[in-house]
């Protein structure tokens, strides 16, 4: 199987994408027998340093419904300059300018190491990037000040030609006037109405030019003159703007006590999106929102001002009786949507101790492929170096981001072609993608035969040129009757575990807790029905194969995981999670599903561990990486001689050390981790060892102690069931002949 | 009480129908002489005459008893004013003199003249031009050409003072004259020439006195007034029953008779009316005319003019003298005399064709003529008098002179009559005599017109002449000698005769005391009433009963100024702190603590004053009482002693229960590119840079507490942040108008010391930043809910301050089309314009209301603006609306500012409710002004200032107590400038009368015409104008009939009998009538009349008497300490090479003859040259003379008087803009149609005599 792991590897490096199976069963029957189904996670932007950018234009099949690109896998005829397009067989010739094509000069996009290639298109004038900063100003003044501070930090960070917005919000939305000289000018908004994209247009004044700038046609920039008092060049009014924002006040409505303040955070999105749609359509636009609370009036207002007046639980939203949430979603939702279709997309950074209404907003950042970053404060490193990450610049010194992504798949034998606009897309950004085999059952796919897929992104990359990333990749076809060795030991488990993850997070967003965790359930059992080795209702006879026995395992931690677990978090903790989860890439997407657990001790290196409440010792310094923490545990002994000072003794210094190493590690994670995990540091009995103590697998807990008999570990006082139980039940039940 | 007693008397030339009636009355007199007599009785005794004539009928067939008997005694002695009514004659006899005056008259009128005259009848009332027509067709050139005398005589009048009045008398009575003679009275003139002769030398004399007429008219009048005045003389002696038929025989006796028996004016009265008019009309006519027959027009006009008056003078006298005692019987008897003699007229007419025929044509004749005569008289008589007789034209003025014919006759006779028997002398005695008080009243009124214009005294019929005459025969002569043409109730003479009499404080303390006259300085001394800066009452003698405030409908009304600002040497009102528990209350009403409160039960209780109530007194409040029950601490208490003071009010008169917050303004600026193009934007800029450190404060020493904000807008709004902490003000658009919204709270409304930085930054750049703006449309609806929403937000009141261009048509709540339609001027649509287009604003004004957020509107209009609607909401929130039309900064900036600082720093109360109690009995059923009212008490004023006037009307619904009187407490809750919140309290007591005589001796006409006004201005609304003037007319004619009927002496239906206090309630009325609300000229804008409508509404007596009569100052002499006389608003009025200051509280005229002297152009100008003063100046020259320092000082300090800012506007003869300052001349006829103030008094006098027949 090293090869198949070698094989993953190198496609994963090459084109940014795993699959599920690498042989693909030949018919939609046979597919859905697989329970897991043919799938993969793409990674469209996958950084690849090696891989400059051809300067021309990609060749296109010319049937009107496949438009595929010339790709490695086409057939050439390079005496008849005449390639077949390998989805639809269809014969072009090659444009002229290929003239000169043949065996010994090919270009880039024929030779096999250029499955992925990256064409720069170069009509159509340059747009530049927008970034439109939302912020809220019902923050308390210590977390204004820290947000004004990183807001006016990341003028600084910006390409000079990129045009910023500000929209302030509050009980009021202000829009900005930035190229005003003497008086600050801002355009003001009742947070209470909700305005049609016409109606706010009209009302920043935008009407007279709007015809020109009709949708689904960027603005030249003469256009955009009209809209310059909003969103200017940095470079001309970061002077202005770092004033601007500088005097930013708290919002000066008072609020009474016993309310909480009225944050009209619908309607500025909604004027944001406005904004934007009528003055840059299909443009690289990034609305940055920033809130330190619910919206508490207006469209999308997710709870009232009255403080005796909870914000919705999950609690709550199980018993319906979260009466704005549906109204907020489908409110947000359609901004999301407005938003998507121009290709803006929408980060929000909430800040707050209590929630933020991020499970109704959640759909503005997923839908339009903008970040979410959840914290407690403003006035957190967790945020400023979050915030500061968004704008972090690659080997070339470009933005690690990309605008208006379109992705296209195309594939062959597999469906249709599909296309999806994800606006918005960062290097690590990765998005699972679920194939239906549509072959019938009884019209196999010959064997030997390969699928194709091909995935073209189109998107703007962020030095304002327009890209086009083509990756066409391909796999054997099996027959899962006579192969179905084949097709198992090309199964990634990883990839799938994340994948079938995604499922079943995309269902509990839709479904009840439960309900998902049954699924799931089944899907295990069935898939180790399918693929395990045992004898009938003998658990004991059960084994899995190579390429399958990590899977359960991941499933026991992702039934634990608060993507499909509620408990002890709130929706919009949930919501944060999920978002997250369903766009890092496969390797964050499984810390996420289970954590990553080092060991610090004298017994020996750094070492992982099991995730296991028996890793858990006295004298062991352990750091967890669940993604969104970064858990530094010392163990009790540790901790003790910590207290006692040890470290700073010359004589200790090995012990220094110790104490050192995983706060090294930890800071190499922290530096690449978007966005920023929160920081624990913490010990044996210390409140925040929660969160190690909630990840571990409860192996031994409270109940069992004893009946272990072991001194090590720790005991986790908890009701879950331990990994062991959880595969014994498994086992169990794939044998079970009732099932 | 003299001056109630006294009245003015006018001669029947002033109103033409009276000739036709008179005439008609001769006709029937004669008939009756000879028999038809008895039949005219008849209907004489229908009316009131009746007993009358049942006792009289016997001997006199009623009218002549009835005359004999009482009027021609009074009236002889009061003919001893004769000689006045002589002079009067003469200037009738002018008459023929006048003809030619006339004519120029004519001329200058004379294009307009004929169109105006028409216009004026129609103004009057048609009735008379049917009456006109009715009459003209039965007659009778004749009379027309006497009438064309008259109206020549009033055209000479217009023309040159003196003889224009007298003209006028004269010409009506040569009129009757005329007719008289055609009819072939001259017969019956026989008889009276003999007294004629006596009278000649009176008329001689006269004659002479008019020296203008004596001329020509002067054979004629002589001869004219002779017979005429020795026929009416005649007659009116003999009225006695028998005398009537003596009285033919021979006057003299009659006259000798009547006199003495008649002791009674009221017989007088009779003669003038019934008996007297007819007979001297008919028999002067006659008389006169054998003799005037030639020179008839001019020799029977002065007779009649003579007659008239002496009759009246002689009847007022004895109203007044005898008044007393000969009244009330009179009262009884002499009403229905007087309307018997009315009825005569009507039967006259009936019976004229019968008896006289000859006669009877020519009167009526002549009063057709009359009618149709006034309109063309005025131009005819330019034409030509002669043949204006005989042509149609004339005999409307035949009416109009016959009248006056017949008065002047009657007059003339009776003056002579009794001049020459001891009858008038012994009655003049009798006159001064019982004029203790009389005289008094003349001089009031009259005395010092003679004094001063002795025209009045001779032209006023009676009570001029009366006056001097009543004193003696004497002066009837001197009256001569001054003879003025005015002899009509001139303001002038009016108020100067205040000012003479008024040489005291004015203490309040006495109940029912009439205050001097708002044009009259004097200082109050508050005892207990409220001084009248704050309340002037209509009448400060209140019927006791319905019926008789119905009998009489002079408004009961007050003019309230609650925060009226007053002199430095007067002491505002004190404040009083009841402590926490408020001010003491009565329980039931509510009525506050008052000096009218009585303390019962050694100090434990009081008993309301108005509910009668009896409330405990707090402990705290407790003191005892001395031995007349009054308390003890009374004189140091203000709301014991005074009659206004305030009280500091605790929580529960907070709205909220809150104390409320300080006030705050907010200035909402109009920056769209008109706006910004007229300079205004900048100057206002400007302006408030320095103004926000001049916001009302209550101590001077101390920083205001109000908070200023500022917004500008066109299509959007724009609010700016201007907290102290910024470095620069922020902008805040806000373009979602149609649902207004504050966009921020901290940082809008500043403390001024605190944000001076950025407020002025924010000042400076506000005309750069929109310097170049394209924007040209403007909301309205939305700027004022910006304002409201953010005095809303900040939970307190204030004003706003809204600078405003143009029709609001940009897409927004309360967006208007423009709607001027000059068509539907003058239709029964017309109304509908002075109507909000849209519903909006009256919400919005009112939730402005709630908030106590009063807005004052400066509008800078290029055109129609729709001030009806835009100042809706300023009209009912208190506020206030500046109107700059075609507004350029050079020209108008001064005014603008001027007004702008007065508004910004006048004393303003928020959020203010005011209620008017009463004592039981009557109550406050209507208010005027800029408020407004959600119940039927409470009016309610988002803003109250220191100019704002609220006119109250009360009615009865029980009946008064003359002991108690009638009491008025009006209680105002405010917030003041400081924020504190008081009540102001103003007590009013007044007396209540069961006889009319008292309502009309205590009341005062200036409160009246302010009622009126506003009560038309807002009639407006409902009706069309024309339905609204009638109505004023209407209730004047019956306000003036009332007395007529019921208070003043008997006299000849001729006489125009006016009571002494409302003597100028004519003039006033005509002036409210042609004001360009009511009757608006070409170029008067529709936005124009709203807007005056809406200024009117909240005026004191003091603007609206300035506004409605011009001060009209000739400047050719100044001196350093006194004001110039001011002149009558008349052209005649204006000398050759004067220079005339005009003032109207709005405008402010300087106004030069071409052939001005080049000193005073040089004195005022620094210029020789009358072509070389720039006519655009809007400030003199500062020149370093006397004179010019003089007027300079007048035009500042007629400024600082007034609460907008008047624009100097110098006008040069045959200017353009003469046309704007002729149209405040407001006594000659009115481009737009409206009557001279002579021309409408005749109308006026045709109307009561209407209503009393």
């Amino acid at each position: 199987m090293a090869t198949y792991q070698e094989f993953i590897q190198q496609n994963e490096d090459r084109d940014g994408v795993r699959f599920s199976w690498n042989f693909w069963p030949s018919s939609r029957l046979e597919a859905t027998r697989l329970v897991v189904p043919v799938s993969c996670l793409f990674t469209p932007l996958k950084e690849r340093p090696d891989l400059p950018p051809v300067q021309y234009e990609p060749v296109l099949c010319s049937r009107a419904n496949c438009k595929a690109v010339l790709n490695p896998l086409c057939q050439v005829d390079f005496r008849a300059k005449i390639w077949a397009c390998n989805f639809c067989f269809q014969r072009n010739p090659f444009p002229p300018s290929y003239a000169g094509i043949s065996e010994v000069n090919q270009p880039a996009e024929l030779m096999p190491q250029f499955s992925t290639i990256e064409y720069i298109v170069q009509h159509g004038p340059p747009t530049p990037l927008i970034f439109l900063y939302v912020v809220d100003t019902c923050l308390e003044e210590e977390d204004l000040q820290a947000l004004k501070e990183s807001l006016q930090m990341s003028l600084s960070l910006l390409p000079p030609n990129a045009l910023v917005g500000l929209i302030t919000f509050g009980r009021m939305v202000q829009v900005h006037e930035l190229s005003c000289e003497g008086i600050a000018k801002s355009y003001v908004f009742r947070g209470t109405k909700d305005l049609s994209s016409k109606q706010i247009q009209e009302m920043l004044g935008l009407t007279n030019s709007a015809p020109l700038g009709q949708q689904g046609r960027p603005l030249v920039p003469q256009d955009a003159a009209a809209f310059c008092r909003f969103l200017q060049p940095v470079h001309r009014v970061d002077m202005n703007l770092t004033d601007l924002l500088g005097e930013l006040q708290r919002d000066p409505w008072p609020v009474p006590q016993g309310k909480r303040p009225l944050r009209s955070t619908g309607v500025a999105l909604s004027v944001a999106v406005g904004l934007l749609e009528g003055s840059f359509p299909n443009t690289g636009a990034r609305v940055m929102l920033f809130i330190g609370g619910p919206p508490t009036q207006g469209p999308g207002m997710v709870v009232g001002d009255e403080l005796k007046t909870p914000i919705r639980s999950w609690h709550d939203i199980q018993k319906d009786n979260a009466r704005h949430l549906k109204k907020a979603t489908k409110y947000y939702e359609a901004l999301a949507n407005r938003s998507a279709v121009n290709g803006h997309s929408i980060d929000i950074y909430a800040c707050a101790l209590d929630q933020s209404g991020l499970l109704e907003m959640k759909c503005l950042s997923t839908l339009t492929g903008g970040h979410i970053v959840m914290g407690d404060s403003f006035n957190t490193s967790l945020f400023k170096q979050t915030f500061q990450r968004v704008f972090s610049k690659d080997y070339n010194g470009d933005f690690r981001m990309a605008f208006g992504g379109v992705l296209e798949v195309k594939e062959m034998g597999v469906g249709g072609t599909n296309q999806w606009k994800v606006c918005s897309l960062t290097p690590s950004t990765t998005l699972g993608i679920y194939f239906e085999v549509v072959n019938q059952h009884n019209a196999p796919i010959p064997q030997g035969g390969r699928g194709a897929v091909q995935f073209v992104t189109q998107y703007q990359h962020s030095n304002t040129q327009r890209r086009i990333r083509v990756t066409t990749i391909a796999r054997n076809w099996a027959d899962a009757q006579t192969q179905i060795q084949h097709i198992e030991s090309s199964f990634d488990q990883e990839a799938a575990a994340v994948l079938m993850a995604r499922l079943g997070v995309f269902r509990a967003e839709s479904e009840e807790g439960p309900d998902v965790l049954r699924w799931l359930d089944r899907q295990l059992i069935r898939l180790c029905q399918k693929f395990g080795q045992f004898n009938k209702d003998d658990p004991a006879s059960f084994r899995l194969s190579e390429s399958l026995s990590l899977y359960p395992q991941f499933m026991f931690h992702l039934r634990r995981s608060p993507f499909l677990q509620v408990f002890n978090n709130s929706p919009d903790e949930s919501s944060y999670y999920r978002h997250h989860f369903v766009r890092q890439d496969l390797t964050q997407s499984l810390i996420m599903i289970q954590p990553i657990l080092y060991s610090y001790s004298f017994h020996g290196p750094p070492e992982p561990v099991l995730l296991d409440s028996s890793s858990i010792l006295p004298d062991r310094i352990l750091l967890m990486d669940t993604f969104f923490q970064l858990v530094i545990y010392h163990g009790e002994t540790i901790s003790q001689w910590r207290k006692a000072g040890y470290q700073k003794m010359a004589e200790y210094e090995n012990f220094k050390q110790l104490l050192q190493a995983p706060l090294d590690d930890a800071q190499e994670l922290l530096h690449a981790r978007f966005p920023m995990p929160r920081y624990i540091d913490t010990e044996h009995g210390g409140s925040q060892a929660r969160f190690l103590l909630s990840k571990v697998n409860p192996s031994q807990t409270h109940n069992s102690l004893y009946t272990w008999g072991q001194e090590t570990g720790s005991p986790i006082l908890t009701d879950d069931v331990s990994l062991q139980v959880f595969m014994d039940h498994l086992k169990k039940l794939a044998v079970s002949s009732s099932t | 009480m003299d001056n109630t007693m006294t009245h003015w008397k006018f001669p029947l030339l002033v109103s033409r129908d009276r000739f036709r009636d008179e005439l008609r009355m001769n006709v029937n007199q004669h008939t009756r002489m000879a028999s038809p007599y008895g039949q005219p009785q008849p209907g004489y005794g229908q009316h009131g005459y009746a007993p009358l004539d049942g006792g009289y009928l016997a001997p006199y067939n009623g009218p002549g008893s009835a005359y004999q008997t009482g009027a021609p005694p009074q009236g002889y002695t009061p003919f001893t004013t004769f000689p006045y009514k002589a002079v009067t004659a003469h200037p009738v006899s002018d008459l023929s003199s006048p003809l030619d005056l006339g004519p120029t008259r004519g001329p200058p009128t004379s294009g307009p003249p004929p169109a105006s005259a028409p216009q004026q009848y129609n103004q009057y009332s048609q009735s008379q031009g049917d009456i006109q027509n009715g009459p003209p067709s039965a007659t009778q050139a004749p009379p027309r050409s006497a009438v064309s005398q008259p109206y020549n005589q009033g055209a000479m009048n217009l023309s040159g003072q003196r003889f224009s009045y007298p003209q006028h008398y004269g010409p009506p009575p040569t009129m009757q004259q005329v007719t008289n003679q055609m009819t072939g009275m001259q017969i019956a003139s026989g008889p009276p020439t003999p007294a004629g002769p006596g009278y000649v030398p009176p008329h001689s004399s006269q004659p002479p006195v008019t020296t203008a007429y004596s001329a020509t008219p002067l054979s004629s009048q002589t001869q004219a007034p002779p017979p005429a005045s020795s026929a009416s003389t005649q007659l009116p002696p003999p009225t006695g029953p028998a005398a009537s038929q003596q009285y033919y025989g021979g006057p003299p006796p009659s006259s000798q008779q009547p006199f003495n028996s008649s002791l009674p004016p009221t017989s007088q009265q009779q003669f003038t009316s019934s008996a007297p008019p007819p007979p001297p009309q008919q028999t002067l006519p006659p008389s006169s005319y054998s003799g005037l027959m030639p020179p008839p027009s001019q020799a029977p006009a002065p007779p009649a003019s003579q007659p008239q008056q002496a009759f009246l003078p002689t009847q007022p006298p004895f109203s007044s003298a005898p008044s007393p005692v000969s009244q009330p019987s009179f009262i009884s008897g002499p009403p229905p005399p007087a309307q018997g003699s009315f009825p005569p007229t009507a039967p006259p007419p009936s019976s004229q064709p019968g008896p006289f025929p000859p006669l009877g044509p020519p009167p009526t004749s002549a009063p057709s003529g009359h009618f149709s005569g006034p309109m063309p008289p005025q131009q005819q008589p330019p034409l030509s008098q002669p043949s204006p007789y005989h042509s149609g034209p004339p005999p409307p003025r035949a009416q109009m002179p016959p009248t006056s014919m017949a008065q002047s006759n009657h007059l003339p006779p009776g003056p002579q009559g009794p001049p020459g028997p001891p009858g008038p002398l012994q009655q003049p005695p009798s006159h001064p005599g019982m004029q203790g008080g009389y005289p008094p009243q003349q001089n009031g009124a009259f005395g010092q017109t003679r004094g001063p214009q002795p025209g009045y005294a001779g032209p006023y019929p009676g009570q001029p002449n009366y006056g001097a005459p009543a004193p003696a025969p004497a002066p009837a002569p001197p009256a001569q000698k001054r003879l003025d043409p005015d002899a009509i109730p001139s303001p002038i003479q009016v108020i100067e005769d205040d000012k003479a009499k008024t040489t005291e404080p004015f203490t309040t303390g006495v109940r029912g005391q009439v205050p001097p006259l708002v044009t009259t300085n004097f200082q109050v001394k508050d005892q207990g009433n409220a001084s009248p800066r704050f309340i002037r009452c209509t009448a400060y003698n209140m019927p006791c009963t319905a019926d008789m405030a119905k009998q009489c409908p002079v408004p009961l009304a007050a003019v309230l100024k609650p925060l009226a600002t007053l002199p430095p040497d007067e002491t505002p009102p004190y404040l009083v702190d009841h402590g926490e528990s408020g001010p003491i209350r009565c329980n039931r009403c509510k009525a506050y603590m008052c000096p009218y409160m009585q303390f019962i039960e050694g100090g434990r209780r009081f008993q309301c004053a108005f509910c009668s109530c009896i409330t405990e007194v707090p402990p705290h409040y407790f003191q005892h009482l001395d031995h007349t029950g009054k308390r003890v601490d009374c004189y140091e208490r203000p709301e014991l002693s005074l009659g206004s003071y305030e009280f500091l009010a605790t929580l529960d008169y907070c709205k909220n229960n809150k104390i409320p917050q300080p006030p705050a303004f907010i200035f909402l600026i109009d920056v769209s590119y008109s706006a910004v193009k007229s300079g205004m934007v900048g100057i206002i800029c400007q302006e408030l840079k320095t103004l926000i450190d001049y916001l009302p404060r209550e101590n001077p020493e101390m920083e205001s507490v109000v908070r200023v904000g500022f917004v500008t807008y066109n299509k959007v709004l724009h609010f700016y942040n201007v907290k102290s902490s910024l470095a620069q003000p922020q902008m805040l658009v806000v373009s979602d108008v149609s649902d207004m919204f504050v966009p921020l709270l901290d940082g809008f409304l500043v403390n001024v010391n605190e944000s001076r930085l950025v407020i002025e930054s924010l000042l400076d750049q506000i005309p750069e930043m929109f310097a170049d703006t394209r924007e040209t449309e403007t909301v309205f609806g939305p700027v004022i809910q910006a304002g409201l929403e953010a005095l809303k937000a900040a939970d307190s009141a204030g004003k706003l301050f809204v600078f405003h261009t143009s029709l609001p048509i940009a897409e927004a709540p309360g967006k208007l089309k423009n709607r001027e339609d000059k068509k539907l001027i003058g239709t029964d649509k017309e109304k509908s314009l002075f109507q909000p287009q849209v519903s909006f604003y009256n919400t919005l004004a009112k939730e402005c209301v709630a908030q106590g957020c009063c807005v004052d509107l400066f509008l800078f209009p290029n055109q129609y603006v729709d001030v009806a609607t835009l100042g809706v909401v300023p009209v009912s929130t208190g506020g206030s609306i500046y109107k700059y039309t075609y507004f350029q900064a050079q020209s108008d900036q001064e005014r603008f500012l001027k007004d702008l600082r007065r508004d910004i720093q006048k004393p303003v109360g928020f959020d203010a409710v005011m209620r008017v109690r009463t004592s039981t009995g009557f109550r406050a059923t209507d208010f005027f002004g800029s408020f407004f009212m959600s119940n039927t008490t409470d009016v309610e004023l988002a803003g109250l200032d220191c100019d704002k006037a609220i006119t109250v009307e009360f009615k009865h619904d029980d009946k008064l107590n003359e002991e108690t009187g009638a009491l008025m407490q009006c209680a105002v809750l405010y917030t003041s400038c400081s924020g504190q919140r008081r009540l102001r309290i103003h007590n009013m007591a007044i007396n209540c009368c069961s006889q009319l005589a008292d309502l009309y001796r205590n009341c005062e006409t200036d409160t009246i015409i302010n009622f009126f006004s506003k009560y038309a201005f807002r009639g407006v609304l409902n009706n069309p104008t024309k339905v609204v003037r009638d109505t004023l007319v209407n209730q004047c004619a019956q306000i003036l009939a009332c007395y007529r009927k019921n208070c003043a002496s008997p006299s000849s239906a001729g006489q125009l009998i006016l009571p002494e206090c409302m003597k100028l309630l004519p003039v006033y009325l005509n002036c409210v009538l042609k004001s360009d609300m009511l009757l608006p000229g070409a170029d008067v804008s529709l936005d124009d009349r709203a807007y005056l409508r809406q200024l009117i509404s909240c005026m004191d007596v003091t603007e609206s008497h300035v506004f409605f009569y011009p001060r009209l100052l000739p400047l050719m002499k100044l001196e350093s300490g006194s004001l110039p006389v001011a002149v009558r608003d008349s052209e005649e009025r204006l000398s050759k090479g004067g220079v005339y200051l005009l003032e109207t509280g709005l405008h402010l005229f300087l106004w030069k003859k071409a052939s001005v002297q080049r000193e005073l152009l040089l004195n005022i100008f620094g210029s020789q040259s009358f072509n070389q003063i720039d006519p655009t100046m809007t400030s003199l020259p500062v020149l370093d003379n006397p004179f010019s320092q003089r007027l300079r000082e007048i035009i500042d300090s007629f400024r600082a008087q007034r609460s907008r800012y008047m624009k100097l506007i110098v006008v040069k003869q045959e200017d353009r803009a003469e046309l704007l300052f002729r149209h405040f001349l407001v006594e000659d006829k009115s481009a737009s149609g409206g009557a001279s103030y002579v021309d409408f008094l005749c109308h006026m006098h045709k109307e009561i005599r209407q209503l009393l027949s």
